[in-house]
């Protein structure tokens, strides 16, 4: 076991030592990237909304992975004497209709935000860079195909095509986290497709080509690279609408399946109680938006400092 | 120009195939027998079971159901919902979508009257309390999720207050809550768009030869700002109102409202498999119609898209 872990570790420990001594001999245009980064780090700073929610975004991950240690009560924790009571002093934001602790399954529930954000965002970025790329270089029918797909996809009604495939999948975290990766990511395919046509014609690519470089190669090292700046955008701002979609279809019970703290799950429950505890339904409601409105504003702050258009 | 739009018909023709094939094949492989959530309770044999399944064709192989499927939809006929027996799909449809109809062209032109002026004017008056306010509303706007302020609203309105129902389409009353809820996020977008376009327009050379000219900053605004920035709102617009049902599936579970999300949502829930697979198809059939439509709209405003 030791032997094992000492062996998986080595790489990562050695990666950045090696990053740094290699970086130093190597030519001004890999040392002047870290620069580049800079500039666009100062870019976004000068943005004050975007610090305000990136803030935002380090203390939801922070709650999320300290989340053992940070909730005061377990998040799936019944005490039905406390059914529906309101906020007191041991219990910050009250207990909701059979007696679990809310602020401990708001704080849980960062984490389903957080994995089902950022996971089927992954998901979808991998399969819109590759399918776009793809369709890009080699345009004609292979284009002509991938295209009519991303339109396919890009026609149907998104939450519609959700709860059937959550039907057909059956509600559980990791269903959610795939099959939302997999429908949202036609607006990727069709960004990166536009870059790479403009991109295909350029002299560097030209240039490697004519040294005998192969499609793949010239794809994964010339083009994707290049074309990566309007997904990282479209990736930002997309991040938040996706916690809205995993929200909306949780709220309707297709999502991550009960009892699991998820935001969604516990509106639909505080929904169910409207009546007689309408406090329930506040604070998730309440997170769900912050969560969004952070991601949104750092969105923002990486559109303006990345694309060279937004600049004024 | 006639060119181009056979072109994108044919285009349009091809993708709602691929919806329909995809859609089956979703429906094909849901979990459950529809035949025996169908009887429900009811006490049957399993030779009455493969009665039903053999009269709503269940047992004939994937290519022929989907055959049939097809060439009844080419004759208009949507056939009938296997949950809510003898009623067709088409009547089922025709009436939940008239409700969404009438619920979505309120609030949609609540939003474009309300945000329209005011993402212009913060345009106008860059920095000012007006944009600041504008722009902090719409960022909220977009973030809040509309069904959780429909709850709230219930709440509020119906809970506490007792003005307004908390569900149903009874009355004009019934309207209300709704069609605020889905306007404030149509307006948020609205808003946000319409600032940064007119931003942009602003910086035009011809706007500075408009005012260069002398003419009035309303004129200029009318005659030059307004009309160039509107363009992408159309745009916006066209996707909006393509995808209505996904924006209100939601709402209208949350206001019980008689429409085609909680229509849809119904069908999905009880295998109503005919329903959701006519619903997705008549929607996709609408955003490919919608799409195409939005371009032309595009060619006929702005001259520079019919060149290209």
């Amino acid at each position: 076991m030791t032997h094992t872990d000492t062996e998986t570790l080595t790489p990562q420990h050695t990666a950045p030592r090696l990053a740094l001594r290699s970086g130093a001999d190597l030519s001004d245009a890999v040392t002047r990237e870290p620069s580049e980064w800079r500039k666009t780090w100062r870019r976004f700073r000068r943005y004050r909304p975007a610090l305000f929610g990136l803030a935002l975004i380090v203390l939801l991950v922070v709650l999320a992975l300290g989340a053992q240690w940070l909730a005061p009560y377990a998040p799936e924790k019944v005490n039905p004497r406390l059914r529906g009571d309101g906020p007191t002093a041991s219990h910050w934001l009250g207990n909701d209709d059979i007696g679990r602790d809310i602020l401990s399954r708001i704080i849980y529930g960062s984490r389903i935000a957080l994995i089902v954000g950022v996971g089927a965002t992954s998901i979808a970025v991998t399969i819109g860079v590759a399918v776009g790329a793809t369709a890009g270089y080699f345009g004609g029918r292979v284009d002509f195909l991938l295209s009519r797909l991303v339109d396919t996809l890009m026609a149907f009604p998104l939450l519609a095509l959700l709860l059937t495939l959550s039907t057909v999948f059956g509600p559980s975290l990791r269903n959610v986290v795939v099959v939302i990766g997999c429908t949202v990511w036609a607006s990727y395919a069709r960004v990166v497709r536009a870059e790479v046509l403009s991109l295909r014609e350029r002299d560097f690519v030209l240039a490697a080509r004519a040294a005998g470089a192969t499609d793949r190669r010239i794809i994964a090292r010339h083009i994707v690279p290049n074309a990566i700046g309007p997904v990282i955008i479209l990736a930002s701002l997309a991040i938040g609408s996706i916690i809205i979609l995993e929200s909306a279809l949780s709220f309707l019970g297709m999502g991550v399946a009960r009892p699991t703290a998820s935001w969604g799950t516990m509106l639909s429950d505080g929904r169910d109680f409207i009546r007689n505890y309408p406090h329930i339904s506040i604070a998730p409601g309440l997170a769900i938006a912050l969560t969004v409105l952070a991601f949104n504003l750092v969105g923002d702050g990486l559109r303006d400092a990345l694309d060279p258009r937004q600049r004024s | 120009m006639a060119a181009y739009l056979v072109k994108r018909l044919l285009q349009g023709v091809f993708v709602l195939f691929l919806v329909s094939l995809l859609t089956f094949f979703v429906m094909y492989f849901m979990p459950g027998d529809p035949a025996r959530t169908m009887v429900g309770q009811a006490r049957v044999t399993e030779e009455q079971l493969d009665a039903i399944r053999d009269k709503w064709g269940l047992n004939d192989p994937w290519y022929e159901r989907y055959g049939d499927w097809i060439t009844n939809l080419a004759t208009g006929d949507l056939g009938t919902s296997m949950m809510r027996p003898g009623q067709g799909i088409g009547d089922m449809i025709a009436s939940a979508a008239s409700m969404t109809i009438r619920l979505n062209l309120m609030s949609f032109t609540i939003a474009l009257v309300v945000a329209i002026p005011i993402g212009v004017l913060a345009a106008v008056k860059r920095n000012s309390v007006l944009d600041y306010i504008s722009t902090f509303g719409s960022t909220l706007g977009v973030a809040i999720p509309n069904y959780w302020i429909g709850v709230m609203a219930i709440v509020l309105f119906s809970v506490k207050l007792g003005w307004l129902p908390a569900y149903g389409a009874d009355s004009w009353k019934s309207y209300v809550l709704p069609v605020i809820v889905l306007s404030i996020e149509e307006m948020a977008a609205v808003m946000r768009l319409m600032r940064g376009t007119t931003i942009e327009v602003l910086s035009q050379d011809y706007v500075q030869t408009a005012r260069a000219k002398g003419l009035a900053q309303k004129v200029i605004l009318m005659r030059h700002v307004v009309r160039n920035a509107l363009l992408p709102v159309i745009t916006l617009l066209g996707y909006r109102i393509a995808f209505i049902l996904s924006g209100t599936i939601v709402v209208e579970t949350v206001f019980a409202w008689p429409g085609i999300g909680q229509l849809f949502f119904d069908a999905i829930t009880n295998q109503d498999l005919q329903v959701v697979q006519a619903i997705v198809l008549l929607l996709t059939a609408v955003v490919v119609i919608v799409n195409i439509l939005t371009d032309l709209t595009y060619a006929v405003i702005d001259p520079r898209v019919r060149v290209r």
